[in-house]
């Protein structure tokens, strides 16, 4: 019975399995053979050379590497920040808003993200929304905070926030409520239990929430090309260009490379620190 | 004014919107004492516990500890201290770190931390070698044990239990039953109990306080509720019992429309012409046919006949509705089918319950 199970199983995970070699690992492969082609080749029957890779250190693509993961990085602490206490709110205090909250925030993802982000241009820029109605109101300007790193920071924080918010709310709920206040019978402040009981015990929320949020935001392009101005060039940005106008597919094929070693390190080193069945719902 | 007592509620009122959960609470626990607030569910006692611990505000009246008002400081800063009912132990620590937890808050020594717990585990019948263990890799017994471990290291003045073991299995619970009320003995701490499960209170307890719909009906040694209860709710609450309409008279005299009185037979605390309940707990109703006289007799059928380990219990159909006898398992008594039965019980082991009151 026992082995036929397991038959049956292996059975039924064929499809999928399959799916998952040809959509997923498929493609991987290319690009990671591709990456390893001489410069602006379109076929994978070349001698290997590494020069894509050299060309990453010798033409500046290190620093969009850079840029991309330093703004990931900072948009990924804001989201944690930021979404904590409503998580914490969704997951212990709202009750019912909870569902209003979460039906509002995902209706906000049926509207493109590139619709969105010329929105906050329009509200944004010089003469709009913002600055338009105060100068014609007080006869006073001032700048427009596009076209620099900070707003690329908050165009993440904002297109992202859905991928920190729903994971922390679910860490967060799977703090017994009676733990926080043995807690705090015991002596421990607010800080305390914070530090000690909540945040640990919500790990699973935050590192999947931090992982989801935080490798996004290295993928993403729109935000510093549509709010950024390209103020700064983002790496998805780079490969996009290497593939399309650059027509040097080795080129992109290397720096994607590149970011799908970092990103996935990182995912497997965060993955491999929390219990992933226990925010699954699965028991332990 | 004389010593005033450990622990003082005076007009402790609790609502919740239009509803009164606790009505006038005045309760005055002494030092060192075990104290168990019994009730069913929704009676208040769990209202009562989270107001002592700190976990919810009073409506109005006031809490004293050694005549210190308490009922205004948050739960970190009170001197108290509470097993819940889920234990709330930290599943991301040791049993150690678990332990030292109060202590690390106090910031105290590593070593000094580590000494204390070891000393606690020891305490509990725990090896030390647990010191290192998860949590999640000690059974229920032993998690009591660490959850209690660590409320002692907390070094409360009064440690409450919220109905600690009600979610565990019978013979560990008598088990842990035993040691709390030894480990109660040992620490000399004040230890305040609820449960619904009357027998526990028996169990452990110095004294007991009988809680309904939000009220203190009653507060009493043990053996006092059991044997004198002041209403049929609390007569009821603290196991089988069989309750008869009578009337009495001043002299002590009882008239009874559903019991045969012996002549002369009285009762030493009858209140003048005062309607009430007799009462008499199935151990002491005797079968008639001992050959015995007694005060109160009455006649009926057998209807059930159940076997309670140690004990029997009968079931007898009369006129005054179910009567329930029991008997050691030695005494067991064979009846046939439509026997008819005369039992019995006398005077001293009568409570008459006053209704009026």
């Amino acid at each position: 019975m026992k082995t036929l199970d397991r038959r049956l199983g292996l059975l039924s995970a064929l499809p999928v399995t399959l799916l998952m070699v040809l959509a997923f690992l498929a493609p991987l492969v290319v690009v990671a053979l591709f990456s390893i082609m001489p410069p602006k080749v379109f076929s994978l029957a070349n001698t290997p050379d590494f020069t894509a890779y050299a060309v990453f250190f010798e033409q500046g693509y290190y620093k969009s590497l850079l840029w991309s993961l330093g703004m990931a990085l900072a948009s990924t602490v804001i989201l944690l920040i930021v979404c904590w206490p409503l998580a914490y709110a969704m997951a212990k205090i709202f009750k019912r808003f909870t569902l209003v909250l979460t039906i509002a925030i995902v209706m906000s993802l049926f509207v493109s993200e590139n619709i969105r982000l010329f929105g906050w241009v329009l509200t944004l820029m010089k003469g709009g929304l913002i600055e338009g109605h105060f100068r014609a109101l007080t006869g006073i300007g001032f700048d427009s905070p596009l076209y620099g790193v900070p707003i690329i920071v908050f165009g993440l924080v904002y297109v992202y926030l859905p991928f920190m918010l729903f994971p922390l709310a679910q860490g967060i709920s799977m703090v017994p409520d009676d733990t926080r206040q043995a807690a705090y019978d015991l002596g421990a402040t607010r800080w305390q239990v914070l530090w000690q009981i909540e945040i640990p015990l919500a790990a699973p929320g935050i590192v999947v929430g931090s992982l989801l949020s935080f490798v996004l935001a290295a993928g993403a392009l729109a935000e510093s090309k549509i709010l950024g101005g390209q103020a700064v060039i983002a790496i998805a940005d780079d490969i996009e260009t290497a593939f399309t106008f650059g027509q040097n597919w080795p080129l992109g094929s290397a720096l994607s490379m590149i970011l799908i070693v970092i990103i996935g390190t990182l995912a497997l080193f965060g993955v491999s620190k929390v219990d992933l069945d226990a925010i699954m719902g699965r028991k332990r | 004014m004389d010593s005033s007592p450990f622990l003082r509620l005076r007009g402790v009122v609790k609502s919740f919107g239009t509803f009164t959960a606790l009505d006038n609470i005045d309760l005055d626990i002494n030092e060192g004492e075990f104290f168990t607030i019994v009730g069913p569910s929704g009676s208040g006692k769990s209202t009562l516990i989270r107001l002592l611990v700190g976990m919810d505000d009073l409506t109005s009246g006031e809490i004293r500890l050694r005549d210190k008002r308490i009922d205004d400081t948050p739960a970190n800063l009170r001197p108290t201290c509470m097993v819940f009912q889920s234990l709330a132990l930290f599943p991301h620590m040791t049993v150690g770190q678990n332990i030292e937890f109060p202590l690390k808050l106090r910031k105290e020594a590593p070593e000094s931390r580590k000494a204390k717990a070891l000393e606690l585990l020891d305490l509990l019948r725990l090896p030390q070698s647990y010191y290192d263990k998860r949590i999640s890799q000690c059974s229920g017994g032993e998690k009591q044990r660490v959850a209690l471990a660590r409320a002692l290291a907390f070094d409360p003045e009064i440690l409450f239990f919220d109905e600690p073991l009600s979610a565990l299995d019978y013979r560990l619970r008598k088990t842990l039953e035993k040691e709390l009320k030894d480990l109660h003995a040992r620490t000399g701490k004040t230890f305040v109990y609820i449960t619904h499960s009357l027998e526990e209170a028996m169990v452990m307890s110095d004294r007991i306080a009988i809680m309904k719909q939000g009220k203190i009906e009653q507060i009493s040694e043990a053996d006092e509720i059991y044997g004198a209860p002041v209403s049929r709710f609390v007569a009821e609450f603290m196991g089988e019992v069989n309750l008869f309409p009578v009337s009495t008279g001043t002299d002590g005299t009882v008239s009874s429309d559903v019991l045969t009185v012996r002549p002369g037979a009285t009762l030493a605390k009858a209140q003048s012409g005062a309607a009430g309940l007799l009462m008499v707990r199935p151990e002491y109703v005797r079968f008639a046919d001992d050959g015995d006289s007694h005060d109160f007799t009455l006649t009926g059928t057998l209807h059930g006949e159940y076997a309670l380990g140690s004990r029997i219990q009968y079931e007898i159909e009369t006129s005054a509705g179910m009567v329930t006898v029991e008997k050691l398992r030695e005494d067991r008594r064979a009846i046939a089918e439509g026997e008819q039965l005369t039992v019995g019980f006398n005077t001293p082991n009568t409570h008459f319950i006053d209704e009026a009151a």
